[in-house]
């Protein structure tokens, strides 16, 4: 009954607890779940269904796969400098894809008929474009600061100066009516980009605001848009302005649409950022109002930019949208490059059983590219924002 | 320094009187009159659903309130928006979810208001802000992001962030509700460093060991009224009322 001896109490602790005295070992995982074993495993053959399901869709996959090849690449025309060179002949029955149409007619799909004279002026407003884009989708790039003024306000002078002309500073002016092709459709999506965004995040504050009128405005107008199709839009803007304009005010046809499909992407543009607004915490703006900054200061400074940087992918994805609906501009008589295609499609010096599968193809492949490169921006900008939050 | 009570002087930091605050048909605040004197620390408790954080962010007009009147450090607050700026830009206030901006580092978030309210210089503000993230102890993390730091040390940086405004008061909005245990204590000697350099302090809290070291007197709340002000000794030696015994045999064990 009196008080144990310490080593009486440690042999009894010892009794009665299980205490590890080293670490286990590392145990290795069965072989068949790592490796590249593993994955086939898990991936493609998990039970008899999928594995059945893999088969058939590889096999889906070769059947549609071989012919297309075949056609874009096997027996494919490279080159030549007329039809005759994607006619089928007796030694060669089968043609494929008649990429020297594309090659031949190259010019005209990316200018239009800007006048061959001036085409280094697209060709510098092009690389001025790249530029600026470079610089403001690259996040680590030095003074992004810069990178955005020349982006949202000297861009858009200069290429209009550049496209359009100035006579004082000898650039002949060249008529909208004359620009066509893939410059066309970078202009219309470049300035529906351009324009878009900052309209649709004064849309989205004000459809915010706790003033009623610019509540009520804001709404209506975003309202109205999205009920209606862009195509109805732009043939309000091309057929409607000038019954009610004089003729001298009319701003000319490429103006019209530009509006009209800037318009259109902003109240799209207007929902993405509110909802990019709705998810930041309440406790945000208190802390900006209670340290004193204004309305405006705290949406500048505190809310927008963690708003816009969560929202990228959404914004980018209605780029993605309005990048594919500048092809309805070809309605309203302007030569985008989908057009221009069909134009030069039905060019009788290049008349031949696949030069319209070639045309489409051509084109088909161009948007692929774009909107997928746009595509995987989003997704990689999806991934490093979540990665940021997890911190 | 001295830390007893009564050291108020005659011109009061905060006056309060007759307030009245409803939610629609609910009333949030009854009949409020209180005055902060300069310097005083004064903390608010009560049980959840008093009204005390809706008080404190009615002094910084985060909430509206429908009848009464607040003046803080002689200006009395109005619905004009600049009245509302110039009382805010006076009043510090920590959040119980710190609420810093996490897109900005730690010193960014310090320096940002100086600079755009104030419109102090960069070099200043950093200087500033380099002084009171010392004061909190964690200069070192003055480069890091907010996500970056344990709940303690935002709360911390939060502080740090009040202070750079130089305000006359300080309002904390039960500041260590969010924290892990472990955390409580680095907060709590960072509010009793500032209590001891004279702050006014607006504390709504749960600590009563925080409460009896610190507080010139102690408001308690229940169901949107003040039910009880004393200070601390008496407070809990003899409480008056009914609601506050229960409250204090609640939370007091």
């Amino acid at each position: 009954m009196d008080a144990q001896t310490p080593t009486a109490t440690a042999q009894s602790a010892a009794a009665r607890a299980y205490v590890r005295a080293a670490p286990a070992p590392f145990m290795r995982p069965p072989p068949a779940t790592v490796g590249p074993l593993g994955w086939i495993r898990a991936s493609l053959f998990p039970s008899v269904g999928s594995g059945v399901l893999t088969v058939l869709v590889a096999a889906l996959l070769v059947w549609i796969a071989l012919p297309l090849i075949d056609f874009l690449i096997i027996d494919a025309v490279w080159t030549g400098s007329d039809r005759e060179a994607c006619l089928p002949t007796a030694e060669r029955p089968v043609v494929g894809a008649c990429w020297a149409y594309i090659g031949d007619r190259f010019a005209y799909i990316v200018y239009g008929s800007y006048p061959i004279a001036g085409r280094w002026r697209v060709d510098i407003f092009f690389a001025m474009l790249a530029l600026g884009s470079a610089w403001l989708l690259w996040l680590e790039a030095p003074r992004r600061d810069i990178g955005s003024v020349y982006f949202f306000a000297f861009l858009p002078v200069a290429s209009f100066v550049l496209l359009h002309g100035l006579e004082p500073i000898g650039l002949p002016v060249v008529d909208t009516a004359l620009w066509g092709g893939m410059m066309v459709t970078i202009v219309v999506a470049s300035v529906g980009i351009v324009v878009s965004l900052p309209i649709g995040v004064v849309l989205a504050l004000g459809r915010r605001s706790q003033l009623p009128a610019v509540r009520l405005l804001s709404t209506l107008f975003i309202e109205f848009v999205r009920g209606v199709p862009l195509i109805t839009v732009l043939f309000m803007a091309s057929v409607m302005l000038p019954l009610f304009v004089p003729d001298s005010w009319s701003p000319d046809k490429l103006m019209r649409a530009l509006v009209g499909v800037a318009l259109f992407s902003a109240a799209y543009m207007a929902e993405v950022v509110r909802a990019g607004l709705q998810s930041m915490p309440k406790g945000q703006y208190e802390a900006a109002h209670a340290l004193g900054l204004s309305y405006w200061q705290s949406q500048r400074l505190i809310i927008l930019p963690q708003a816009l940087k969560v929202t990228i992918p959404n914004i980018v994805n209605s780029y993605i949208a309005l990048f594919k609906d500048t092809t309805l501009v070809f309605f309203v008589g302007i030569f985008d490059f989908l057009k221009t295609i069909e134009v030069a499609r039905a060019d009788p010096k290049w008349s031949t059983p696949v030069t319209s599968a070639t045309g489409y193809i051509f084109a088909a492949v161009v948007y692929f590219v774009c909107c997928y490169a746009m595509s995987r921006y989003a997704t990689g900008i999806e991934k490093r924002l979540s990665t940021g939050e997890k911190r | 320094m001295s830390m007893s009570a009564g050291s108020a002087t005659d011109a009061s930091a905060v006056e309060i009187a007759g307030l009245h605050k409803w939610y629609g048909e609910f009333h949030v605040l009854s009949d409020i009159n209180l005055k902060v004197g300069r310097g005083e620390r004064i903390v608010i408790c009560g049980p959840s659903g008093s009204g005390k954080s809706t008080l404190l962010r009615c002094i910084n007009r985060l909430e509206d309130f429908q009848r009464g009147e607040i003046v803080v450090d002689g200006m009395v607050l109005t619905r004009d928006v600049r009245r509302v700026d110039a009382i805010r830009r006076e009043v510090g206030m920590v959040f119980q979810h710190f609420n810093l901006f996490p897109h900005l580092t730690v010193l960014e978030n310090c320096t940002l208001a100086p600079i755009q309210v104030q419109g102090m210089p960069k070099r200043k503000a950093e200087e500033r802000a380099m002084h009171f993230l010392e004061r909190v102890k964690i200069p070192e993390q003055a480069g890091k992001y907010p996500n970056q730091l344990s709940g303690g040390q935002q709360q911390r940086v939060a502080i740090a962030r009040a202070l750079c405004m130089s305000p006359k008061l300080m309002m904390f909005d039960e500041p260590t509700s969010a924290l892990d245990p472990e955390m409580v204590k680095e907060v709590l000697d960072t509010m009793v460093a500032l209590a001891l350099d004279g702050m006014t302090m607006l504390v709504v809290t749960h600590e009563m060991t925080f409460a009896r070291q610190v507080a010139n007197r102690i408001v308690f709340m229940d169901a949107g009224q003040i039910i009880e002000v004393n200070e601390p000794a008496p407070f809990f030696a003899r409480p008056q009322h009914e609601r506050t015994k229960l409250f204090l045999s609640q939370i007091l064990h």
